[in-house]
């Protein structure tokens, strides 16, 4: 084989890498998405794993959930200068399931859908000027949510 | 290619109840395929970007927890009719998809 057509697929070949190269979104809170403990998650996100349990705070979520693939889940928040919302499942392999970041005009009351891999306790955890609050709730799971 | 996004906004006064649907995979990376026993790579929404009229109301970080075909509803107050509801997201490896709806 020719060396200049070697080097030219070689070449080519490590351009087509680069451009898989998935793009880094710089806001994305990797590390705490990756943290294998509700802890630690905490910690990345938000620097501190206090958070004031809140009657305020309301986490909207089933008892059982039947299937563990699709568990509606909603929070909401009757505080004032609610500057995001977050959500964690204990048991889940890496407990940060969403963030949520409240821009101007953007009300405390979120909902979603997540997996839940087996029974667990679900936090919502709420950040309301500068302090941290949260509700729990745990959520039975029938059939889980991870593999399958 | 046709957005996958899927945008209902009500306007209730001046407050509007959005709700979303997104096309996507949400694949966990845990995941293994029951045919070739090889784990799934994972593929999932991170980023998820809510704009009135260009100005950012809302972001979602997701993690590959959430469902897949994701289910997303918010509030914004402060909204009227014929404002420019956006929603966009990132995923994993940088792919995005975006769609608009007029709030009426």
């Amino acid at each position: 084989m020719n060396l200049t057509r070697r080097l030219f697929v070689r070449g080519a070949a490590a351009v087509v890498a680069l451009m898989a190269l998935p793009r880094v979104l710089l806001a994305w809170p990797a590390k705490a998405f990756e943290a294998k403990s509700t802890s630690d998650a905490m910690d990345a996100l938000y620097g501190g794993t206090e958070a004031t349990e809140s009657s305020a705070v309301v986490l909207g979520a089933p008892d059982i959930a039947e299937n563990g693939a699709v568990v509606p889940i909603s929070v909401s928040c009757s505080l004032d200068k609610v500057e995001s919302i977050s959500i964690i499942v204990d048991k889940n392999p890496s407990p940060l399931a969403a963030s949520f970041d409240l821009g101007p005009g953007a009300v405390a009351d979120v909902s979603t859908r997540l997996k839940m891999g087996k029974t667990s306790n679900v936090i919502a955890v709420v950040k309301a000027d500068g302090q941290l609050y949260s509700a729990q709730k745990e959520v039975k799971v029938t059939i889980g949510g991870c593999g399958g | 290619m046709a957005s996958g996004i899927r945008i209902k906004a009500k306007l209730t006064g001046d407050q509007v109840e959005v709700k979303t649907l997104m096309k996507h995979e949400m694949e966990t990376g845990t995941r293994k395929d029951s045919k070739t026993g090889e784990t799934v790579p994972a593929h999932y929404i991170q980023e998820v970007k809510a704009e009135i009229n260009g100005n950012v109301v809302m972001t979602a970080n997701w993690g590959p927890a959430v469902s897949k075909n994701p289910y997303l509803s918010f509030n914004v107050n402060g909204a009227k009719a014929g404002d420019t509801l956006k929603i966009s997201w990132v995923d994993n490896k940088g792919e995005t998809d975006s769609a608009e709806t007029t709030i009426s």
